[in-house]
């Protein structure tokens, strides 16, 4: 780094030099923020009181509940997600810059708006919900099928995103080696392009399934509050902060525990070099 | 500028006096809040309880036009909200709470000036949708299988009071879902996500022809209290008083009325 600066042919040295200092103070201020908020959670937790929570069973309920809908979340994004990245990065087409613009827009809606959107499209009432449930009587509001969709709703573009930039990335020239070499086009992906876009891929999916634990809005809108059913995590947290702050507080840093476990582990599993 | 605030801190610099002289009889700030009449301005900043939202902007216009010195703004939210904010130091004049319980801390902790007065009552009601096609007329009917019933959380005020109605008519119901507040319960209703919901008797009148209410008679019914009361911590009292006078009086009254409410 250092090197790279001293050969550079600039009249200002010194100002050269303060960059680093200058972005080491900037990311001392980022970690400040990041971290502080999480120093304050563990301050303020009564963890005399964790033991006794930790076997109440709507505490075990909501974290199953969290756990098994966010990984069916990010199962459905997967199989949904890397396709559409597929497409945005390598097809062209005409309206491609208003799909992509369309397909992230969830990343800038405030959940709140996804949910009443979900609701009006897929609810009892919706104009796909109401046909649906004439053929089929399947309504999807309060149930855990609707937890799943909203939480893939809010975080498929968080993988596709990601995805599309890994594909973006990528050198093109082992697909066509492959295809010169006779492989069909479905091989390729297969066997050539998914694994030279793994790291994007696991960080999407890493993204994508952070997203869908921490969702609150969409899902409460959409789907509801009902214990044992729809009634997520941070829909507990929520409910708890007008309880007890304390049990709230409990209850995030189990769920903070429970994620960051999950992260190491995926971690550890998908990166063989440090 | 310069002139409004000298003449509040008149105002505060003589109920200061007026206080110390009256000595343990406090609870009559309405005479001093009469006494300084049309010279009340400054600023005023009310905390409402979400529920109040159409009721007290009604009364807010009335009480600008009655004291056009004043500069009157309000916070609406929850009631739980609004008391921990003033808790953690808010700058605020005036509370109006929906319910007593989190109004307590802030007298204990001798955040209020006088004790908090009960200024309007509400009722829970029946929300269905408009015609009422699957023909609810009674709590009981919330049980059964084909009525989609959504209730608010036990942990706010409209869903304890909800679980109390019911449990007076001794219905056991299975709820869909368990909104975070009692708006979230009456948006249900009107998307037509849920057939039923209880709600309070305001919300259907605001609601409109989007919902129909269906009545809980009196024996099972149970009536939120809205406590109200002048904060410590407020610049300006005299107007504080000034208002909460306003809300207690027969125009303040009216308008509650007007959007629903009940008498305290």
């Amino acid at each position: 780094m250092s090197g790279i600066a001293g050969r550079a042919s600039r009249p200002r040295r010194r100002g050269a030099s303060a960059l680093p200092l200058a972005l080491t103070g900037l990311a001392v201020a980022a970690v400040a923020l990041l971290v502080l908020p999480l120093v304050g959670l563990f301050l303020r937790t009564p963890w005399s009181r964790l033991a006794a929570l930790l076997a109440e069973d709507r505490v075990h309920q909501a974290l199953r509940l969290s756990l098994v809908s966010s990984l069916a979340a990010l199962a459905l994004c997967t199989v949904l997600g890397v396709p559409l990245a597929w497409v945005l990065a390598r097809r062209q087409f005409p309206g491609k810059r208003l799909l992509r613009a369309l397909c992230l827009l969830p990343m800038v809606l405030p959940p709140v708006v996804g949910g009443v959107a979900l609701l009006v499209a897929f609810g009892r009432r919706g104009f796909v919900g109401q046909p649906v449930e004439q053929l089929t009587g399947i309504t999807l509001p309060f149930t855990t099928a609707g937890v799943v969709l909203a939480e893939a709703f809010v975080a498929l573009p968080f993988l596709v995103v990601t995805v599309e930039a890994g594909l973006r990335a990528m050198d093109r020239r082992y697909e066509d080696a492959a295809a010169t070499l006779g492989a069909s086009r479905a091989t390729t992906f297969r066997r050539v392009t998914l694994p030279l876009i793994g790291p994007s891929l696991a960080a999407g999916m890493a993204l994508c399934w952070a997203r869908a634990l921490g969702e609150f809005g969409a899902t409460i809108t959409f789907a509801g509050n009902r214990a044992g059913r729809t009634q997520t995590m941070p829909l507990a947290v929520y409910l708890e902060l007008e309880r007890d702050l304390g049990v709230a507080l409990l209850l995030s840093l189990v769920l903070l525990f429970a994620s960051v476990a999950v992260l190491v582990t995926v971690r550890a599993g998908s990166f063989t070099s440090p | 500028m310069r002139l409004p605030a000298f003449r509040s801190v008149c105002a505060a610099v003589a109920l200061t006096v007026a206080g110390c002289g009256g000595g343990a009889s406090a609870p009559e700030p309405p005479p001093a809040g009469r006494a300084t009449g049309d010279t009340l301005s400054g600023s005023l900043a009310v905390l409402a309880a979400s529920s109040l939202t159409d009721a007290f902007s009604e009364i807010g216009d009335a009480f600008r036009r009655a004291r056009p010195g004043v500069e009157l703004t309000f916070d609406f939210g929850p009631s739980s909200g609004l008391a921990a904010q003033v808790l953690e130091g808010a700058p605020a004049d005036v509370l109006a709470a929906a319910s007593l319980a989190p109004v307590t801390p802030l007298v204990e902790a001798g955040l209020v000036e006088s004790e908090p007065q009960f200024f309007a009552g509400n009722l829970l009601e029946i929300a269905v949708e408009p015609g009422n096609p699957l023909g609810i007329r009674a709590l009981g009917d919330l049980a059964r299988d084909d009525v989609i019933l959504v209730l608010a959380a036990g942990e706010v005020p409209a869903g304890r009071y909800a679980d109390e109605a019911l449990a007076r008519a001794g219905v056991d119901v299975s709820p869909s879902s368990r909104e975070a507040d009692v708006r979230a319960v009456l948006s249900k209703v009107e998307l037509g996500e849920a057939d039923a919901g209880i709600v309070y008797h305001t919300d259907v009148v605001a609601a409109g022809d989007a919902v129909d209410g269906v009545e809980i008679p009196a024996e099972d019914n149970v009536v939120a209290r809205y406590p109200i009361a002048a904060l410590a911590g407020s610049a300006n009292p005299a107007t504080a008083a000034a208002f909460v006078d306003f809300v207690l009086s027969a125009p303040g009254q009216r308008i509650l009325r007007a959007h629903g409410f009940a008498a305290p």
